[in-house]
């Protein structure tokens, strides 16, 4: 015989993108799928899995969170911003005008993560000289552009001027 | 502050070109717009997953899917019994590869089963319900292992040669070597006697993964009598080819869509999980998708980890004699792109010198362990540190400083590189001075750093064999078909640049979609530094044609014109002091609103077959310098700077050569300094996650990088343009070990991870101690 587990369902009640959003998530399902496979927001992207690479870089309250080990029930009583959340910002225009400049952006795959976590740097007040974006960037892997061009877009963006 | 030192030493005088232009990706790719095969779906779609050996070897006994079968959601499940109907075997190079494991598993993570089910999760799960009886065969998981006389063979039965190999005849499979390449000329024998230095060591290379951030990913339909797939691959043409081939059916009938990839590097050249993929869409008559997990991905490709003995016969005064070298490199269970592995790294071999004699045997072993294939700088990156270390020792002993010595023994422009192959293209004397002088060459010692430069080339441009069409609508605006895929690189960017700077027109007009083999002209592939050099010809004459159009429609307009007095600017046809726009020219020619004009360009071998033996296109420079640090007490290296240098021909977009250079630097020190995929000895890949396989990081960058870009005019491709992207990487960490050497601790074992360093400073005090009376 063949066991039928239902699975454990919570509710949430949440902002994604400014939007509010109340309703049932699986208990299980995490929050990059939740996101791209439930709500259709693809910039998000999933890389590594295990919080190394960055790619999957979301802000909640503020703050930036790996959204390939972060369940989305956790959710509940947050509010999520992904890029295309980010997109209508003050803070966006300065951040693509900069990754285009400098062409610190090759494949794309780890550059919506990469968005995100300056847009915490710049929002949190954190350390913008070179030896602290390198310590706030770390955590956001590129294989293609060997990172020269992210930190000095980085400095631009996120820098005093 | 950025500290990136660009040299430029042509004036420029184009627009289109020779400009750095924005990517016309870029902004798409910032907003997460851009689509890549993990965010495509089609109607219908399933999700597939894989069930992967976790032994090295083994004989299936049976494989029992009837539970998996009745699992919520699941719709098919494939085996080996579901291809009894096709030949299943692929491979580029030897056909040895079955889609799904046929009576015996050859690798950890070699697929057995895959399921198609509704969800992703669905599909996850069915898997755990499928049971393999398995009985353990011997496993050979090293190249020890496989090359002992008694060792278990990896493969019986004949060799089947794959479909695109181009190394001309093969040789027979000895034992577990599946593939031997070599050359000689002069008497090794005679060097060896009449040499007063010889350095002879042996040496091992690590196997590494690419680590393209996005894993291997496709989406595959089979319907009726056609096939779809929408795939990250880097080679669309060869991939049709194959699955035609796979599923009997003409190429035409296959139809392959490539958006952007996450990243290549070699890592999605030729076919890797679209045959698993279409199976399992045929058997379940609905779409799959397949993504891999990035452990999936580290056993479906990654580099030949490599053993070399090589030796180096010189005179007291440092006159080169003679070169030998023989070298195993571990292609694991199936070929892949082992056997072009293998030429090219013995191509590599001698290093750009002269040799009045040179001896290379290069062998290529199967393996219990995950098949190994392309990633950027194969050959030049194995074989380069080994043969500049020796160089630079060479000069110590015959106290010539390292620099002083390449000049004198370099190759020059001209000269013959390997026996009827392309002649040397390119002033490599120039291009390490200038990669010495940007390191600080020859200043005052300091204690604990070492400077080092390296040299090499690398034979690229793969098969001379691509076209391309460019076309011209009604409104002037331009799409070029071309099918080289945009991985990162940038080529749709500079693909719009070259056809902009022929119909002297704004590149931003110019769109580039990604290559759909259904419309997109034939290419053979994107690797080998290609695209800018071979496509990029391709889609210059297609845009030539449209301004031969262009101008032939103009006569019309200028009764009193001849065609020599007519030019192309800014987007119109000029006769003396008049001028008309493209889009007018257009609805002259046609008399209607629409219509459009159509170029084709085709490149192809300019003589002979275009094979191997007589290439390559090009020979791409592989020049670099390093500064490292080392602290003694703990055996750490620190790169402080290293130096590249970008010998292009005719830079068409200096900013993207800047960050190939820039981005093959960094992966060159991963591989130097820290990243190794290893496996127990029974064959399974031990760090297969970012937790403890790891990539270079913004804190690994060094304080300074220095990219020097050459023209030369030299290159065979568009505007006298070569390719570039991989010689940073092939070069870098031949200066940093030569580099670490100037420290005083010289290494035949990479990456020069803190412990294996550490080791060997004890060694050499060691022998110091001894060595005191």
């Amino acid at each position: 015989m063949q066991r039928r587990i239902r699975s454990l369902r919570i509710h949430i009640d949440t902002v994604i993108n400014g939007a509010r959003f109340g309703g049932d998530v699986e208990a299980n399902v995490l929050l990059i799928d939740f996101l791209r496979d439930q709500m259709g927001l693809t910039g998000t992207k999933q890389s590594c899995e295990v919080q190394v690479c960055g790619s999957c870089t979301v802000l909640v309250d503020g703050r930036p969170v790996s959204s390939c080990v972060y369940l989305a029930y956790e959710l509940d009583g947050s509010a999520v911003e992904t890029i295309e959340g980010a997109k209508d910002s003050d803070f966006y225009q300065k951040a693509e005008s900069a990754l285009v400049r400098h062409a610190a952006v090759q494949c794309g795959f780890c550059t919506p993560g990469l968005v995100m976590t300056l847009k915490s740097i710049a929002e949190n007040g954190d350390a913008t000289d070179e030896a602290g974006l390198r310590r706030s960037l770390s955590g956001n892997l590129c294989r293609c552009t060997g990172y020269r061009s992210i930190l000095d877009a980085a400095a631009e963006i996120v820098g005093g001027s | 502050m950025s500290s990136i030192v660009i040299e430029r030493e042509v004036v420029r005088q184009d627009k289109a070109i020779g400009s750095s232009v924005p990517r016309v990706d870029a902004t798409a790719k910032i907003s997460g717009a851009a689509e890549y095969v993990g965010d495509m779906s089609v109607a219908g779609i399933l999700h597939g997953k894989v069930l992967r050996s976790n032994v090295g070897r083994a004989k299936i006994h049976s494989i029992d899917t009837s539970a998996a079968e009745a699992m919520p959601g699941v719709v098919a499940v494939l085996t080996g019994e579901d291809l009894t109907d096709i030949d299943p075997y692929y491979g580029h190079a030897l056909r040895d590869r079955p889609i799904v494991a046929i009576d015996e598993v050859r690798f950890a993570g070699e697929p057995i089963a895959a399921v198609a089910a509704r969800t992703e999760a669905q599909a996850e799960a069915a898997l755990l319900s499928i049971f393999v009886e398995y009985t353990d065969l011997p496993v050979v998981a090293s190249l020890d292992a496989a090359l002992a006389p008694d060792a278990a063979l990896v493969h019986e039965g004949p060799t089947r040669e794959g479909f695109a190999h181009g190394l001309g005849q093969l040789p027979e499979r000895e034992g577990n070597v599946c593939y031997r390449y070599g050359f000689e000329r002069g008497d090794i024998d005679e060097a060896s006697g009449l040499a007063d230095i010889v350095i002879d060591r042996d040496y091992e290379f690590p196997a590494v993964y690419q680590y393209s951030m996005e894993t291997h990913s496709v989406i595959a339909h089979h319907a009726g009598d056609e096939i779809s797939l929408w795939a990250n691959c880097q080679h669309p043409f060869l991939v049709r080819a194959e699955i035609a081939a796979l599923f009997g059916l003409s190429v035409n009938r296959v139809r392959i869509v490539v958006p952007y990839l996450g990243g290549g590097f070699g890592s999605k050249s030729y076919t890797k999980m679209e045959p698993i993929a279409v199976a399992l869409a045929r058997k379940a008559g609905r779409p799959v998708k397949i993504v891999n997990r990035v452990d999936e991905s580290m056993v479906t490709t990654r580099r030949h980890n490599m053993k070399c003995r090589m030796r180096t016969f010189a005179t007291r005064d440092g006159e080169l004699l003679g070169r030998q070298v023989e070298f195993w490199l571990d292609t694991g269970a199936y070929a892949d792109n082992g056997p072009r592995v293998t030429a090219t790294t013995a191509d590599a071999a001698p290093g750009p010198y002269r040799w009045p004699s040179v001896h290379i045997r290069g062998h290529c072993v199967y393996t219990n362990t995950s098949p190994a294939g392309s990633y950027r700088g194969f050959g030049a990156i194995h074989l380069q540190w080994i043969g500049e270390s020796q160089i630079d020792e060479i000069a110590r002993a015959a106290g010539i400083d390292p620099l002083e010595f390449r000049r004198q023994n370099l190759l020059r422009p001209g000269e013959e590189v390997r026996p009827g192959g392309r002649p040397l293209d390119a002033d490599l004397v120039g291009d390490v001075e200038k990669a010495a002088a940007a390191i600080g060459w020859g200043r005052e010692r300091i204690v604990n750093r070492g400077l080092g430069v390296s040299v090499g080339l690398l034979a690229a441009g793969a098969h001379p064999v691509s076209s391309a069409s460019v076309r011209m609508d009604a409104d002037g605006e331009v799409a070029v078909l071309v099918g080289s895929t945009e991985m990162g690189q940038g080529t749709r960017t500079v693909m719009a640049q070259i056809a902009a700077e022929v119909l002297s027109m704004d590149p931003a007009a110019i769109t580039v979609p990604g290559a759909d083999t259904r419309f997109t002209p034939y290419d053979r592939s994107t690797g080998a530094s290609r695209s800018t050099t071979v496509a990029g010809k391709a889609v210059e004459l297609a845009a030539r044609e449209v301004l031969d159009a262009l101008f032939e429609t103009a006569l019309f307009f200028f009764d009193a014109a001849e065609r020599e007095e007519l030019h192309a600017d800014d987007g119109r046809v000029w006769f003396r002091d008049e001028s008309v726009a493209y889009p007018d020219l257009i609805a002259k020619r046609f008399g209607f609103v629409g219509g459009e004009l159509r170029g084709y360009g085709e490149v192809k071998p300019e003589k002979g077959s275009g094979s191997y033996a007589e290439g390559p296109v090009f020979w791409e420079v592989c020049v670099a310098g390093a500064e490292v640090e080392l602290d003694r007490e703990t055996g750490v290296v620190r790169i402080l700077q290293t130096s590249s240098v970008a010998d292009v021909g005719k830079a068409i977009n200096p900013q993207l050569i800047e960050r190939q250079d820039e981005g093959g630097a960094m992966q060159g020190l991963g591989s130097a300094l820290f990243e190794e995929m290893l496996y127990t000895d029974d064959g399974v890949l031990l760090n297969d996650t970012l937790l403890d396989y790891r990539i270079p990081a913004t804190e690994d960058l060094p304080e300074k990088m220095t990219c020097i870009i050459v023209e030369n005019g030299d290159g065979p491709g568009p505007f006298g343009a070569k390719g570039c992207g991989e010689g940073a990487m092939a070069a870098l960490p031949a200066a940093i070990v030569n580099a670490l050497t100037d420290a005083g601790v010289s290494m035949t074992e990479l990456p020069l991870t803190p412990e294996r360093v550490w080791r060997r400073i004890q060694e050499i005090e060691g022998q110091q101690q001894e060595g005191k009376p």
